[in-house]
């Protein structure tokens, strides 16, 4: 992405099948640039007091030291499988920022920066991630659902959560909104583009939040669209706009001013948050075999962290001993993250017969009752011996 | 007591839910104004509203992933699939969604969701519009699946759907919407069949007839033709396909020794293997003769004009039960 002269209007780098369309000069909003120099946009002006500043700092360390812990105990055979975040810390922690309590959202599987935002313990993912539960928190208590991962799917079941905010009467003043998380790969599925049909005419209270971090596994973002993503929204009839992913002001003052659209009852926008997966798709992927470290190069000069802190020391708004102690939080954080994953029991076996129905079943019953008895058979066969 | 044709009955019980909680929802593409093709959700858009009877696009997965969505923030919508074969384009969001979200959250969510699905052959319509899709939501742990087979049991059934906590995939016997009887619309939910049984419609001793749906007529019309050959054949409804109630199956197939399934639905892996591998399991010392099935063949549903060929019928059915005498 080069930055024009006044830093506000970027022009980025669009793939060669993009450079035919028509209006390829792309705005990306950008209020914190790679060098941590603030950036103002009329649309988008963002008052954050030097604490709030160190909050979303602190948030991007420690999201980032959850997900490093992760991939480590992945690679100690602890978890079965992470899908890193690493390089989306901006997106999330910018959009998550911008969420009221009363909100909800609607997240895939790489959203623990969201996760974090929400107040959602980490061990909840980690035990989706070991293969303890499914997810298994309340999505009403954080107000955060769990993690969807056929790709799209919840993009649906937000509108749908926005159509009955509507019919709750909550769109207006004091209204609430939803958020629906997707990646770049998930527009090109049908449940989005349902729900992109679902939320516009409906002028559901929803926004779209795309991270586009560039790779759907291997698939780069060619292989989804000839056009830029968020210009996609224009032909459903609402509003799409490009942030700098990597940028979490911009991020949290975008999503700020599409949310409260939406709770006021303008109804959805399409945000892309453009950024970068700098991590393999998950642990089990080898992103050597598709794309070129040199574009992991470039992106690396764009940390979404680096930027945060360079603001706030060339600022001065954070000394030595103020990023120590972020530093010592963090280990902190991924100590107990590791002990608390080490420490997290296997489900009874009997578990697996649970939570299926609200009513009783019959047929379900008895399977679980032949297979206890099975079960009892070893143990009583044990003590025989 | 008033006479009531199938479509009605579920429209009388759609309308008693609605009318009972504030939240039941009723969704689905031209069930507003037009009332639905088969005219089941007529007159109810215009007395409850655009919001609480809602036309929707034309995209069955965005009608069942948006149903799920409302459920979460509390409502209990009802789905109109309009037609048996157009339900696939929601697979993903039935089998992989709505099923799981009970699981997924350790039962902290509930899924409140009916989808409704016109089944089955019959009318002479084109592909797409005959088709009996059941076994794959049955091979779904967390959908629940019901049959219904005439207005009476309709009335009541969709009203149980609706009150079900747990998603419920309701299936509506198409070819029989005109099919009328008496139904009593003041009568109490709390009296009635529970969803989870089965129901004895014709009590007999020489075999076991069971069905559901489409064929259940079918089956009480072969019970007469089969009376005057001097057998007494005793039919069931099944109703409930998830669960199903297998005790009653049990109870009358001890006592009649033999066991015929009828279901318009492919024969390969349909209802009737499994009915028939739990027949053996407990029925095994009373029976006098294989589980016999009286089935679609495993072929694609046919083009109209063989759809009678195609379609168990009444002789079918007799054949069936006359193979289980053979042994």
């Amino acid at each position: 992405m080069a930055v024009d002269a006044d830093g506000a209007v970027t022009t980025a780098p669009e793939p060669a099948s993009l450079d035919r369309q028509a209006g390829s000069r792309v705005e990306t909003i950008q209020l914190l640039t790679p060098e941590g120099e603030r950036l103002e946009h009329p649309d988008y002006p963002l008052e954050l007091s030097t604490d709030e500043v160190k909050g979303l700092y602190r948030d991007l360390v420690l999201v980032r030291r959850i997900d490093t812990e992760a991939i480590a105990l992945q690679r100690q055979g602890e978890l079965g499988i992470w899908a890193s975040l690493l390089g989306q810390e901006a997106a999330q922690v910018g959009s998550g920022r911008a969420l009221g309590p009363r909100d909800m959202a609607f997240p895939t599987y790489r959203e623990h920066g969201v996760a974090w935002c929400r107040g959602v313990d980490p061990m909840k993912l980690l035990e989706l991630f070991r293969g303890v539960s499914h997810g298994g928190w309340d999505p009403a208590e954080r107000g955060f659902h769990l993690y969807t991962i056929v790709i799209g799917a919840q993009a649906l079941h937000a509108t749908g959560y926005a159509m009955g905010i509507q019919r709750d009467g909550l769109v207006g003043e004091d209204g609430e909104a939803v958020i629906a998380y997707f990646g770049d790969g998930a527009t090109s599925q049908g449940d989005v583009n349902e729900a992109f049909v679902f939320a516009s005419v409906f002028n559901a209270p929803v926004v779209f939040f795309c991270q586009n971090n560039q790779w759907a596994i291997s698939e780069p973002l060619e292989r989804q669209s000839r056009v830029p993503l968020y210009q996609r929204a224009s032909g459903f009839g609402f509003p799409g706009i490009r942030v700098d992913g990597n940028d979490v002001f911009a991020c949290l003052a975008v999503t700020r001013r599409a949310m409260q659209a939406a709770r006021e009852g303008q109804g959805p926008t399409f945000i892309e948050a453009f950024t970068y997966r700098m991590g393999a798709h998950t642990t089990t992927d080898d992103p050597t075999r598709y794309r070129l470290a040199t574009e992991l190069e470039a992106w690396k000069l764009k940390d979404p962290l680096e930027r945060v802190k360079a603001y706030l020391v060339r600022t001065g708004g954070a000394d030595a001993a103020f990023f120590e102690a972020i530093d010592a939080e963090a280990a902190e954080v991924g100590r107990s993250v590791r002990q608390g994953c080490l420490a997290m029991p296997d489900p009874e076996p009997m578990s697996i017969f649970e939570n299926i129905y609200s009513e009783p079943n019959a047929l379900l019953d008895a399977e679980r009752e032949q297979f206890a008895a099975y079960l009892d058979s070893f143990e009583a066969g044990e003590v025989a011996r | 007591m008033t006479t009531l044709t199938l479509s009605k009955a579920i429209n009388e019980g759609l309308r008693k839910s609605l009318e009972a909680d504030p939240k039941v929802l009723i969704m689905g593409e031209d069930v507003g104004k037009l009332g639905g093709v088969f005219r089941v959700t007529d007159g109810l858009q215009k007395d409850f509203g655009e919001s609480r009877v809602v036309d929707t696009p034309l995209a069955e997965s965005g009608i069942v992933g948006t149903a799920i969505g409302l459920a979460l923030r509390g409502y209990r919508p009802v789905c109109e699939i309009q037609f048996d074969g157009f339900v696939f384009p929601a697979f993903d969001q039935i089998v992989s969604q709505l099923a799981k979200q009970r699981l997924r959250s350790l039962g902290h969510v509930k899924m409140p969701v009916v989808i409704r699905i016109p089944c089955g052959g019959g009318i002479g319509a084109v592909e797409h519009h005959s088709e009996s899709p059941e076994v794959y939501f049955v091979h779904t742990a967390g959908l629940r699946v019901v049959a219904c087979s005439g207005p009476a049991d309709a009335f009541t059934m969709i009203q149980q759907a609706i009150a079900s906590d747990d998603p419920v995939i309701f299936f509506e016997p198409k070819r029989r919407y005109w099919d009328k009887a008496e139904v009593d619309t003041t009568a109490d939910l709390a009296g009635a069949l529970p969803l989870t049984s089965a129901r004895i419609v014709a009590e007999g001793s020489d075999a076991t007839v069971l069905s559901y749906g489409p064929l259940l007529r079918t089956c009480v019309e072969a019970a007469v033709a089969a009376r005057e050959d001097g057998r007494s054949l005793e039919v069931i409804d099944l109703r409930s396909l998830s669960p199903l109630d297998i005790g009653t199956v049990v109870g009358s197939v001890r006592k009649t020794g033999r066991c015929v399934v009828v279901h318009e639905a492919p024969v390969t892996a349909g209802l009737g293997a499994e009915i028939a591998a739990r027949v053996m399991q407990e029925c095994f010392y009373h029976l006098e003769a294989p589980v016999m099935r009286a089935a679609g063949f495993s072929t694609p549903y046919p083009p109209s004009r063989l759809e009678e060929h195609y379609l168990p019928d009444l002789d079918r059915v007799l054949d069936a039960v006359d193979r289980t005498f053979a042994y």
